[in-house]
C-alpha cells in the first residue's frame, strides 16, 4: 500500500443505517433461556476443588453456583456469586473467561469445549438484578467511616463489603457517573441497557455508602484531607494516563486516544453521532485495541487495521478477542511499529511503519518500512499511573515500578491506606481482580478498624 | 442379515416388537399407522364390559425430565378404552384382516365373574385376534372398582381368572402382571398354574412422578388433586428387567414364556429383556415419546447386533443371561478386582476421589507430589465400583481383576477357586465342607 496524496481524510458520522447501529451494538453474548441454563448447568461435573474455582481470582464457588442453578434456585446462585465478588454481573460479561475458569474447565481438556461458566454467571446474576432482592444485609453500625476515592470495580468492591461490615463509606470519583471502566469503558456490547449504572444501582443498595461525584484527587480532595478525615482510606483511582507513541505527528487532527473514544461512545445516546474514520489504523495489542478497532469497524469504518509491534502470542488481548476483531472484518498485523504520522493540513492521511523482530528478547525495527493510509489513527498502547495528585499534598506513598506498592493486603506504605486495582502494582489489570483488591482491601480495613 | 422374526406361543410376527396395550393400540387408525411403519405386532388398548368408561378431562399423564427436557419416566392416570366393545371388536377383526401377518392380541379387563369373562371372550374370539392378554396390572381408577392390580396382587383371583379364560377359549392366554406386589414369583406362579400361555410384565408401578409446590397437589393435577398414576419409561427398565429374571430362573415358572415391557426405549433395551428369557418385547413409552418410527431403529439395531454376534435368529440368544442371575450368596467371594484409573483419560475432575473418600473407602488420592492427580489405593480398594459409575469419561476407570499374588487390602494370597458365603467361616449357616 502506499500513500494516496490525492486521497482526503474522511472522518464523519452517521456512515450507517439507523438500525445497523443497534443491530451492531445489541448483546454481543445473548442471555441464556431458562432452558438453556438449565442444559448448559447440567454440563458441569460439580468437580472436587474445582479448578475453575481456583482460576477465578474472587474465588467464586462456580460448581455450587452451576448446581444451585440447575437446582432451579437462581436467587442462591446469584447469592454464592455475589458473596464472593459484588460485581459478578459484570464480571459475567467483561471477564476474559477463556482464559480463566472456562480455561480450566475440566471439559475444556476433555472435549475443547469448557461449560459457559460465564454465560450461566450472567444467567444467575441476571436473575437476581432483576428481581432486586436485597442479599446482603449490614452489620450493626460501628460509627467509623472509609473514604474511598475511585467508583470503579475496586472502589465499589471495597466499599460495599465495608458497608457490609458496618462501616460507613464515602467514594469520590472524577467523573460524573460511578462505575470507572465498567461505565467509562468496555465495549458497548458487551454491556447494553444500562447495565454498569443497574449494577451501582444494586450494589448501594445495601446503605451506608454515599457517592461523590466530581471529586479529583488532588483538586477537590487531598489524600491528606481524606486520612485526617476518614478512620481509612481505600485508593482505587485507575490509570490517568495515557501512554504517548513517541512517533512523530502524534499531534496531528484524527491520531485519536483509543481510551477517550470508548468512554465518548459508551455515554452516547445516539451512536450515529459519533465520528469515524473511514480507514482506520489501531497501534497496541491489548483489549483496548481490540475494543476501539472492532467498534470503529462496526461504526462503518471501512478498513480497521490493529499494529501490534510484537507476535499474536505476546498480544495482551486474549485469542477469543482476536478472533473477535478478525471476524468482525479488523485486520491484525503482527511485527510492525509505527515511525511517524504523516499528515496534510495538520490531518493525518497515513502512518508509516517498520518491520520489527525480536532477538534475544528486545525488540527492534527491521530497518524495512511500509506506509498504510489512515484517516484515523488510536493510540492503545496502555495507560499509566499519575502519581502527582497523591503525593503532592502529602507524605509520599511508595511506588513500585510506577505504581503504588501494596502488601499482601493491599496495604500501601501508608498505614491508614489501603489500595486496590490498576493503580497498584503487580497482577493482572482485570475487573475480577481489581474486585478481589478491594474485597481483600475491604477485609484487612475491617479487621483493622474492628480491633 | 439376522432373522428378526417372531414366534411366540405360536403368533407370528415379523420382529419382536409389539406395541403395549395403551394409548397407541386404542384405535383403528393408530394401529394401521404403527404397521405401516412397520411394528411387528400390538396388544390392543384394554376392552372393558358394559357401557366405557370415561376418563378425567384434564391432564393424564405426568413426567420426569432430564436437564434436556428428556422423557425418562412417565405416569398416567387414564383408564381403559373408554371407546364402545362394538366398535372396537369391529376395528380389531378388520385390522387382523388387513394386516395377516402381524401380531394382534387384545387386552382385557372385565370383573372377577366367570360370566362376565366367559361373554367377552366369545365375542373377542369373533374378530380372529391371535390371542389375549388378561390385564392384571393397571394400578390406578380400575383398581379401585376391583379390576386390575387388585386382580393381580391376589395370587389366588390370578390363578382362577386364567383358568376361567382358559377352561373358556381356546385363544393363547398371557397374563399381564402388576410390579406392585412384594414378590413376583407369587403371581407368575399363580398364572403359571392357572394354566397361562405366557405372562407379560411390567405393567406400571404405583407412582406420583411430582409434587406441585405452589399447588401443593401431586402432578398432573386435575382442579387442584391429583392420585396416583402407573409410572413407566427407561426410568423403570431396571426394575421390570429384575423381575423378569426373577420369572425365568424361578424353578415353578421356567420355561414360562415371557413378553417383556418396562422401558424398552432402543434396541438394546429389548435385546437385555430378550437375554433373560423374553420372546418378545412390548414398548409403550418410547413410541408415545418419539412416534412409531423408532420400530426402524429397533429392527436395525438388534439385527446389526446379532450379525456381529454372529446369531442367526431371536432364539439363539433368548434366555442366554438367565443361567448368569444368580443369588448373591452364589457370588464369588475369591474374584478380586480393584479400580484403574487410565491418567491419559483422566479430565482431573476429582469425582472419583470425593466420592470415595467422602462416601467410601478412601482409595482415590487427590494429590500426587503436590500435583493434582487421583490414582487407586490398592490397599485400600475394596473394588466397589463406586468410582466407574461417578466418573463422566468411559473407560477412564476400569475395575481390573487380580489373578495373582496378594490382595494388598487384606494380604490374602489371590484364592484362584471359586468360594462363596454358603461356605464361608463367617456364614454361622455354612455349609460344611465334608472332612
Amino acid at each position: 500500500m502506499s500513500t494516496n496524496a490525492g486521497s482526503r481524510p474522511d472522518i464523519q458520522s452517521s456512515r450507517l443505517e439507523d438500525e445497523d447501529y443497534s443491530k451492531n451494538f445489541s448483546d454481543i453474548h445473548p442471555p441464556l433461556s431458562k432452558h438453556e441454563a438449565f442444559v448448559e448447568a447440567d454440563r458441569c461435573y460439580f468437580c472436587y476443588d474445582a479448578p475453575c474455582t481456583v482460576a477465578c481470582p474472587t474465588s467464586i464457588d462456580i460448581p455450587m453456583f452451576i448446581r444451585q442453578i440447575a437446582a432451579d434456585n437462581p436467587k442462591g446462585s446469584a447469592k454464592t456469586i455475589f458473596e464472593q465478588n459484588i460485581l459478578g454481573g459484570m464480571c459475567a460479561r467483561v471477564c476474559p473467561t477463556e482464559t480463566l475458569c472456562e480455561q480450566a474447565c475440566v471439559r475444556e481438556e476433555a472435549e475443547g469445549k469448557p461449560v459457559k461458566i460465564g454465560l450461566l454467571q450472567r444467567f444467575a446474576t441476571d436473575h437476581l438484578l432483576e428481581d432486586g432482592d436485597k442479599i446482603f444485609k449490614r452489620a450493626a453500625l460501628t460509627g467509623k467511616r472509609v473514604a474511598v476515592v475511585g467508583a470503579g470495580p475496586a472502589g465499589l468492591s471495597c466499599a460495599h463489603r465495608l458497608a457490609m461490615h458496618g462501616h460507613d463509606v464515602v467514594v469520590y470519583d472524577a467523573r460524573e457517573k460511578a462505575g470507572g471502566l465498567n461505565e467509562y469503558g468496555i465495549a458497548a456490547y458487551k454491556s447494553v441497557d444500562n447495565f454498569a449504572q443497574k449494577e451501582v444501582e444494586f450494589l448501594l443498595s445495601i446503605g451506608g455508602i454515599t457517592i461523590e461525584n466530581g471529586n479529583r484527587l488532588g483538586e477537590t480532595i487531598s489524600l491528606a484531607d481524606l486520612r485526617q478525615n476518614f478512620d481509612a482510606v481505600f485508593l482505587g483511582m485507575g490509570l490517568a494516563g495515557i501512554n504517548a507513541l513517541r512517533a512523530e505527528g502524534e499531534d496531528l487532527d484524527g491520531v485519536v486516544d483509543a481510551v477517550s473514544y470508548i468512554a465518548d461512545l459508551r455515554q452516547a445516546t445516539d451512536l450515529s453521532k459519533i465520528s469515524v474514520g473511514r480507514k482506520v489504523v489501531v497501534i497496541g495489542g491489548g483489549m483496548t485495541a481490540v475494543d476501539a478497532a472492532v467498534q470503529t469497524k462496526l461504526l462503518g469504518a471501512e478498513e480497521v487495521t490493529i499494529l501490534y509491534r510484537r507476535g499474536k502470542e505476546q498480544m495482551n488481548a486474549s485469542e477469543y478477542e482476536q478472533e473477535l476483531a478478525q471476524t468482525n472484518g479488523v485486520t491484525i498485523r503482527h511485527w510492525i511499529k509505527p515511525n511517524k504520522l504523516i499528515g496534510e493540513d495538520g490531518k493525518v492521511v497515513a502512518i508509516e511503519c517498520e518491520y520489527t523482530e525480536s532477538k534475544n528478547g528486545s525488540l527492534s525495527g527491521t530497518g524495512e518500512t511500509l506506509t498504510l493510509e489512515a484517516d484515523m489513527v488510536f493510540k492503545a498502547i496502555g495507560q499509566n499511573f499519575v502519581a502527582a495528585p497523591l503525593n503532592g499534598s502529602a507524605e509520599a506513598i511508595e511506588l513500585d515500578s510506577g505504581r503504588i506498592r501494596v502488601d499482601e493486603n493491599r496495604r500501601t506504605s501508608l498505614g491508614d491506606v489501603w489500595a486496590g486495582g490498576d493503580c497498584i502494582a503487580g497482577g493482572e489489570d482485570l475487573t475480577v481482580a481489581a474486585v478481589e483488591d478491594g474485597k481483600v482491601a475491604a477485609e484487612a480495613i475491617n479487621d483493622v478498624l474492628s480491633a | 442379515m439376522a432373522d428378526i422374526s417372531c414366534n411366540f406361543l405360536g403368533i407370528k410376527s415379523p420382529n419382536p416388537y409389539w406395541l403395549a396395550s395403551a394409548p397407541p393400540t386404542d384405535k383403528e387408525y393408530n394401529v394401521v399407522r404403527a404397521f405401516e411403519a412397520g411394528w411387528g405386532g400390538v396388544v390392543w388398548k384394554t376392552l372393558g364390559e358394559g357401557d366405557p368408561v370415561v376418563n378425567v378431562n384434564g391432564p393424564r399423564y405426568g413426567a420426569i425430565h432430564g436437564p434436556d427436557r428428556r422423557l425418562l419416566g412417565l405416569n398416567n392416570i387414564e383408564l381403559i378404552t373408554d371407546r364402545s366393545l362394538e366398535t372396537n371388536l369391529e376395528e380389531i377383526t378388520r385390522v387382523k384382516k388387513n394386516w395377516p401377518d402381524r401380531a394382534l392380541i387384545v387386552s382385557l379387563m372385565v370383573p372377577c365373574e366367570e360370566q362376565s369373562w366367559i361373554d367377552i371372550l366369545k365375542r373377542v374370539e369373533e374378530t380372529g385376534c391371535d390371542g389375549v392378554e388378561l390385564n392384571f396390572g393397571c394400578p390406578h381408577g380400575m383398581s379401585e372398582r376391583g379390576m386390575g392390580a387388585a386382580v393381580g396382587q391376589v395370587p389366588e383371583y390370578v390363578e382362577m381368572v386364567t383358568r376361567w379364560c382358559k377352561t373358556h377359549s381356546d385363544l393363547p392366554v398371557i397374563v399381564k402382571l402388576t410390579p406392585n406386589i412384594s414378590d413376583i414369583r407369587q403371581s407368575a406362579r399363580a398364572a403359571h398354574r392357572g394354566g397361562a400361555d405366557a405372562v407379560s410384565l411390567i405393567n406400571t408401578i404405583n407412582s406420583i412422578v411430582s409434587i406441585d409446590l405452589d399447588a401443593m397437589a401431586p402432578n398432573p393435577t386435575v382442579d387442584g388433586k391429583g392420585t396416583h398414576g402407573g409410572y413407566c419409561g427407561p426410568a423403570v427398565k431396571p426394575i421390570a428387567l429384575s423381575m423378569v429374571s426373577e420369572i425365568a430362573r424361578d424353578p415353578e415358572t421356567h420355561g414360562l414364556p415371557i413378553s417383556g415391557i418396562g422401558g424398552v426405549t432402543t434396541w438394546k433395551d429389548a435385546a437385555e429383556f430378550m437375554a433373560l428369557g423374553s420372546g418378545s418385547v412390548q414398548v409403550c413409552t418410547a413410541a408415545m415419546t418419539y412416534g412409531f418410527k423408532i420400530i426402524e431403529e429397533l429392527n436395525a439395531g438388534l439385527s446389526n447386533w446379532m450379525d456381529e454376534q454372529g446369531y442367526d435368529k431371536l432364539d439363539d440368544f433368548i434366555g442366554r443371561a438367565v443361567p448368569n442371575v444368580t443369588d448373591w450368596q452364589y457370588l464369588n467371594l475369591n474374584y478380586i478386582a480393584k479400580a484403574k484409573i487410565d491418567q491419559d483419560a483422566c479430565i482431573k475432575c476429582g469425582r472419583c476421589h470425593i466420592a470415595c473418600e467422602d462416601t467410601s473407602h478412601q482409595a482415590i488420592t487427590s494429590m500426587v507430589d503436590g500435583v493434582r492427580k487421583f490414582e487407586v489405593i490398592d490397599d485400600e480398594c475394596v473394588g466397589c465400583n463406586l468410582c466407574v459409575s461417578v466418573c463422566p469419561v468411559e473407560d477412564c476407570i476400569t475395575m481390573e481383576q487380580m489373578t495373582e499374588g496378594s490382595d494388598p487390602r487384606t494380604n490374602k494370597p489371590i484364592d484362584p477357586d471359586y468360594a462363596n458365603w454358603t461356605t464361608h467361616p463367617n456364614n454361622p449357616s455354612a455349609v460344611k465342607a465334608a472332612e
